[in-house]
């Protein structure tokens, strides 16, 4: 097995090199993420015509949309890290699927909030129990779900490994969430922006929208950096390396 | 790969398989109850006589809306590819609605009509600006949001 994974990915697997790789590019994350965020907003809000026949109320797409995309793609990301973590056993691995699931349940959360606040006028209702809001809500209890059974257990990494087995069940959902909107007649619009095929959404309006997905991925890698960051220096926390780190003696040249 | 990373690995993939399975017959066996409405033409063809409170959804006929001059009752008519049915609601109508547009209004059949008792615009996924949808069509739809008044 060792033949097919490169010499770098085996060492960066452990806890202290990720701790010093991590930490070295956390802020070039944070800060591209910053202005990413910074330049899709204001092309978003400001720069991008209103639309004809929302007008301005349309503008909530540039928060909703790819905090939705998110609450998907850091499932994906959690439940593959969930995989390893079972198979392999490797810490990093339940350290990086365990810290994703407050983060995806954020993305979720907002989601969820922002989508009933433009319902509200557009459809006119806050809330109805069709297939995409349902499922995505589902999302959200998966995330919860994730998030409680990992702190059920007194030890860490039994815990780690219950949740893991949930987070990788809940990938079914992660399919029905996309699709519900072409499988069922549901209340929630059809997919704006598609891979394959023409996006159904002006150029002026679309570049800050991918703008703003950039930025919230950039985001997320450095929430979890940081967050895995903290949870490798606890769960190692008898080791040498973390000793070193925690009496000053190796100057990392980075505060945890 | 060593024997023991192996058996998880199977049993992780099997418990996943398992899970997809169920989940899978559950999606298909609830196929027919998961609709979240009934196009007019359903409801002709009596798909709906089942339920005696269902949604209906299609669009709103251009030219049907007609509003009573002293209260906030409103009759249109929705239709889909191949079929039509008046629909009679009172009460207040999303920002969205006007004629041509999507709409999905909660009720029952009276008679030949269907009496609402909630309305909700549906969105379509399409966006673009104001000055180009106008310039597209030059006509009377282009109005940002005009719902409260009487559309022509």
């Amino acid at each position: 097995m060792s033949k097919w994974i490169p010499l770098w990915l085996h060492k960066l697997g452990s806890p202290p090199i990720f701790y010093r790789f991590a930490g070295t590019l956390r802020p070039w994350f944070l800060a591209l993420a910053l202005i990413a965020g910074a330049i899709g907003l204001y092309g978003g809000l400001v720069l991008a015509p209103a639309d004809y026949q929302q007008g301005d109320a349309y503008r909530i797409i540039f928060i909703h949309v790819p905090s939705a995309w998110m609450g998907l793609f850091i499932y994906g990301v959690m439940a593959v890290a969930s995989f390893i973590a079972l198979v392999w056993r490797i810490k990093l691995a339940e350290a990086v699927a365990m810290e994703s699931a407050p983060i995806g349940a954020a993305f979720t959360f907002i989601t969820l909030v922002t989508g009933s606040l433009w319902g509200k006028p557009m459809w006119g209702t806050w809330w109805t129990w069709d297939a995409r809001l349902t499922s995505e809500l589902v999302l959200l209890f998966l995330y919860l779900g994730v998030i409680g059974l990992y702190h059920a257990f007194e030890d860490r990494r039994q815990g780690a490994r219950a949740a893991a087995f949930l987070a990788i069940i809940g990938i079914i959902n992660v399919p029905i969430v996309h699709f519900s909107v072409n499988w069922w007649n549901t209340l929630h619009q059809g997919s704006t922006v598609r891979i394959l095929g023409p996006s159904k959404i002006s150029m002026d309006m679309l570049w800050p929208l991918l703008t703003m997905m950039v930025a919230t991925k950039l985001y997320y890698v450095a929430s979890l950096f940081g967050r895995v960051r903290a949870d490798l220096l606890e769960l190692e926390g008898g080791k040498d390396w973390v000793r070193r780190i925690a009496t000053g003696e190796q100057a990392t040249g980075e505060q945890a | 790969m060593n024997p023991t990373r192996k058996r998880r690995m199977i049993i992780v993939l099997l418990v996943l398989a398992a899970a997809v399975v169920a989940v899978g017959l559950t999606v298909f066996a609830l196929q027919q109850n998961m609709n979240y409405l009934f196009t007019p033409s359903q409801v002709r063809a009596g798909q709906a006589e089942a339920y005696k409170t269902f949604r209906l959804g299609g669009m709103v006929k251009g030219g049907s809306i007609e509003r009573s001059g002293d209260s906030l009752k409103v009759g249109f008519t929705v239709v889909d590819a191949d079929g039509a049915l008046p629909v009679e609601y009172t009460g207040i109508l999303p920002d969205l609605f006007r004629d041509n547009q999507s709409v999905i209004a909660t009720g029952h059949m009276a008679g030949d009509h269907f009496v609402a008792t909630e309305v909700l615009a549906k969105h379509d996924e399409t966006y673009m600006p104001k000055e180009l949808k106008d310039a597209m069509e030059k006509a009377h739809h282009g109005k940002a949001v005009a719902a409260n008044e009487a559309p022509q």
